[in-house]
C-alpha cells in the first residue's frame, strides 16, 4: 500500500498500519473501487428514481394546469396565487401547526417519565415495554381505536369522564375538540418512543458529573438543571425535529377519524388536503405546488433546528 | 472506576441515577424500594401504564360484546358471555385474509432484498475506498429529510405511467433499492470495526464479497435484527402508501382493509366487528414487540445516542 492512497480524503480516519512495500497499489484497490461502486449502487439509484427524480419533477408540475389525464399545461404562478386565497390551504396549514402543540407536550411527559424510569423502582423493563405498545400499533388500528373511544355518547373517554361528573363533548364532531382530542392521542401514541431516548440518554449522563456538582452542594433541582438537563439537548434536538416532522406529515389518523376533514375542516392536515385535492379533485398541478411548499417548510424547520442547535449543543452528529 | 472507589459508593450508588454499567440486567437491589420516593414514583408509573393500555383492554372488550352490549351504560368491561364468534365473523366479513397476504408479500419482499442491499451499501460507505463517497453518502441524508408526502404525488404518476397503480409493485420495488435510515445506521455501527481486520483479509486475498460475508455480516447481525425489525414495523403499518397506489379489493394491504371496515360498519354500529378486525391486525407487530422487545428497545437507545 502506497503512502498516497492511505493518506488519501476518502479513507477513514485511521492510517493504515500495514507494512508499504508487499503489493502494489492499483492491484489492491481497483477491486475495491469497482465493488465498493457497486455496492453502494443500489440506493443510491433507488435515491435518483424515487426521490431526485420526483423532486426535480416538482418543480416542474407545480407550475402547471394539470388533471392527470392529459399532458401538464404551464400556468406560471396561477397555482402559488390561488394557494395565497385559498382559505382551505390556509386552515389545513393552521390545523397542522396548532397539532403540533403536541410535541412540546409529549416531550415534558416523556422526560418525567424517563426520569422516573431512571430510578431504582421495581418492574421497569415492564413499564418500558407498556409505555412503548402504543407506538409499534398501527396507526389505523390506533385511530379505528381512538375514533370509537372518543365518540360522544358510548366512547371511554367520555364513560371516564362521566365517573368524576364532568359530560364530554362530542370530541371529533366539535370544532373547538377535534384538535385537543387528535393532540391527546397523538401523545399516547409517542409518549414511549421519546421516553425509551430520554431514559438512554440519562443513562449516559457521567456520574462523576453529577457525583462533582453534588459536593460542590448543588440540589437535586441544580443539578437537573444545569447538569442533566443540557446533556440531554442533543435528544431534545432529534425529538423536536422529528416530532415537527412527523406532525407535519399526519394524515392517517385524520383521514380514518374525520374522513371529510373534521368539523368546518377542524381537523384537515396539509398532507390531508394535498391528498384530496390530488387524489380525489385531480388538481394535481396545484397539489403538487402544496407539496413543494410543505416540503421547503419541513426543509426550512430542519435547516433553522440545526443553525440554532450547533450553537447550543456540544455533540451533535 | 479507581477514581470513584475513594468516595463511599454504596449510599451513592443506591440514591438517583443508575450507573452505566447496572442498565442492561436490572440487579436484585431493584425489586425492592430505597426511598419512600420511590414508592410514589412507582405508584405514578403504575397509574400512567393503567392509562396507557386503558384503550388497548377497551379495544379487546369491545371485540368481545355482542353489537347492542356496545351501548350499554355504565359499559361492561367484561363482556358476558363474551362473544368469541365476532373472530370468526370477521373472515366472512371482509377480504381480511387477502389483507394479510398482500401485506405480508410486500413486508417479506421488501426486507428479505432490501435488507441485503442496505447492509452492502453500509459497508461500502463506511469501509472501502471509493472515490466521492461521503458526497454521495451526504445527499442521501439529504434524502432522508425530504418527507414522502411532499413526493407523493409525481412519484404517483410515475408508477401510473409504467402501468403498475393498482398492483404491490409501487409498495416493493422502492424498498429493493435498500433503506436509508437502515444504510445510516449499519454505517455508523461499522465504523466502529477496525480497519486492520478488513484490510488484513484483502492482503490474504479475499475477494471484497467474501469479506463482506465471512467477517463484516456476523459482525453487525445484532444491528441488522434491530432494524429489520423496526422495518418490518413501518412497512407492515404503511396507510398512505397503500390507500394512493391500491384501488381494488383483492391488492389491499391489511392497514386498508381494517380502514375500509371501519367506514362499512360504522354506519351499521358494528363495533365489535371492528374492533375484532384491528385486533388482527396489530396482533402480528404486537407479537413481533413482544418477542424481540429488548432488541427494539436496545436499538432505539442506540438511535438517540447517535442522534
Amino acid at each position: 500500500m502506497s503512502a498516497t492512497t492511505a493518506t488519501s480524503s476518502t479513507s477513514p480516519p485511521m492510517s493504515s498500519p500495514l507494512p508499504a512495500e508487499t503489493r502494489r497499489p492499483g492491484h489492491i484497490h481497483r477491486p475495491e473501487r469497482v465493488w465498493g461502486r457497486i455496492f453502494i449502487a443500489p440506493p443510491v439509484i433507488g435515491f435518483a428514481l424515487f426521490a431526485l427524480a420526483p423532486l426535480i419533477f416538482s418543480f416542474y408540475a407545480a407550475f402547471t394546469h394539470w388533471n392527470g389525464l392529459s399532458a401538464p399545461l404551464f400556468s406560471g404562478l396561477a397555482n402559488f396565487r390561488t394557494m395565497a386565497g385559498d382559505p382551505q390551504f390556509w386552515q389545513s396549514l393552521g390545523n397542522t401547526l396548532f397539532l403540533m402543540l403536541g410535541v412540546p407536550l409529549g416531550l415534558a411527559i416523556s422526560l418525567a417519565l424517563a426520569l422516573a424510569l431512571n430510578r431504582r423502582i421495581p418492574g421497569r423493563a415492564a413499564f418500558r415495554v407498556i409505555y412503548y405498545l402504543p407506538g409499534v400499533s398501527s396507526v389505523a388500528a390506533i385511530s379505528i381505536l381512538w375514533q370509537w373511544a372518543l365518540n360522544g355518547d358510548f366512547g371511554l373517554v367520555n364513560q371516564l369522564l362521566a365517573t368524576v361528573g364532568i359530560e364530554g363533548p362530542n370530541w371529533l364532531a366539535e370544532k373547538m375538540w377535534v384538535k385537543p382530542a387528535l393532540i391527546i392521542m397523538g401523545v399516547w401514541k409517542g409518549i414511549g418512543f421519546s421516553t425509551l431516548l430520554y431514559l438512554a440518554a440519562l443513562q449516559s449522563v457521567p456520574r462523576t458529573l453529577l457525583e462533582a456538582a453534588m459536593l460542590d452542594g448543588a440540589g437535586a433541582w441544580l443539578r437537573f438543571r444545569h447538569v442533566t438537563l443540557p446533556m440531554l439537548s442533543p435528544v431534545t434536538f432529534f425529538l423536536v425535529v422529528t416530532g415537527i416532522i412527523g406532525s407535519a406529515q399526519m394524515f392517517a389518523e385524520i383521514n380514518i377519524m374525520t374522513p371529510t376533514g373534521g368539523p368546518e375542516f377542524g381537523s384537515a392536515t396539509i398532507v390531508w388536503y394535498i391528498w384530496q385535492q390530488g387524489f380525489q379533485n385531480l388538481q394535481l398541478g396545484y397539489a403538487t405546488a402544496m407539496s413543494l411548499v410543505l416540503g421547503l417548510m419541513i426543509f426550512l424547520v430542519t435547516a433553522i433546528q440545526f443553525y440554532l442547535n450547533s450553537r447550543n449543543v456540544f455533540t451533535v452528529e | 472506576m479507581a477514581t470513584t472507589s475513594a468516595i463511599p459508593t454504596g449510599p451513592l450508588q443506591t440514591s438517583g441515577v443508575t450507573p452505566d454499567d447496572a442498565r442492561p440486567r436490572p440487579k436484585k437491589s431493584d425489586r425492592r424500594f430505597q426511598t419512600p420516593a420511590d414508592v410514589v414514583v412507582f405508584i405514578v408509573l403504575c397509574l400512567g401504564a393503567f392509562t396507557m393500555l386503558l384503550p388497548l383492554a377497551w379495544m379487546l372488550s369491545t371485540s368481545l360484546k355482542t353489537q347492542e352490549n356496545v351501548f350499554t351504560l355504565p359499559p361492561q368491561w367484561i363482556p358476558d358471555p363474551a362473544q368469541w364468534g365476532n373472530y370468526l365473523r370477521i373472515w366472512e366479513a371482509g377480504p381480511l385474509l387477502t389483507g394479510i397476504i398482500n401485506s405480508s408479500i410486500v413486508s417479506l419482499t421488501v426486507i428479505t432484498i432490501g435488507t441485503i442491499t442496505s447492509c452492502f451499501a453500509a459497508y461500502g460507505f463506511a469501509k472501502m475506498r471509493i472515490p466521492g463517497k461521503n458526497g454521495i453518502f451526504l445527499a442521501l441524508l439529504g434524502g432522508i429529510m425530504i418527507p414522502f408526502p411532499a413526493l407523493m404525488i409525481p412519484t404517483f404518476m410515475l408508477f401510473s405511467k409504467i402501468g403498475w397503480v393498482d398492483t404491490l409493485l409501487p409498495l416493493i420495488v422502492p424498498g429493493l433499492f435498500g433503506n436509508l435510515m437502515m444504510v445510516f445506521f449499519l454505517r455508523q455501527y461499522l465504523m466502529s470495526v477496525p480497519d486492520s481486520l478488513i484490510e488484513a483479509a484483502v492482503i490474504d486475498g479475499a475477494t471484497h464479497p467474501q469479506i463482506f460475508s465471512r467477517i463484516v455480516l456476523p459482525l453487525i447481525r445484532p444491528a441488522i435484527a434491530a432494524q429489520v425489525i423496526l422495518w418490518f414495523m413501518g412497512t407492515w403499518n404503511d396507510y398512505l402508501g397503500p390507500i394512493i397506489y391500491l384501488n381494488s379489493e383483492n391488492v389491499h394491504t391489511l392497514q386498508l382493509v381494517i380502514a375500509n371496515f371501519n367506514a362499512t360498519y360504522a354506519v351499521q354500529t358494528d363495533y365489535p366487528l371492528i374492533m375484532a378486525a384491528s385486533i388482527v391486525a396489530l396482533l402480528p407487530v404486537l407479537v413481533v414487540f413482544l418477542v424481540f422487545q429488548r432488541q427494539i428497545i436496545e436499538s432505539i437507545a442506540l438511535t438517540g445516542n447517535k442522534a
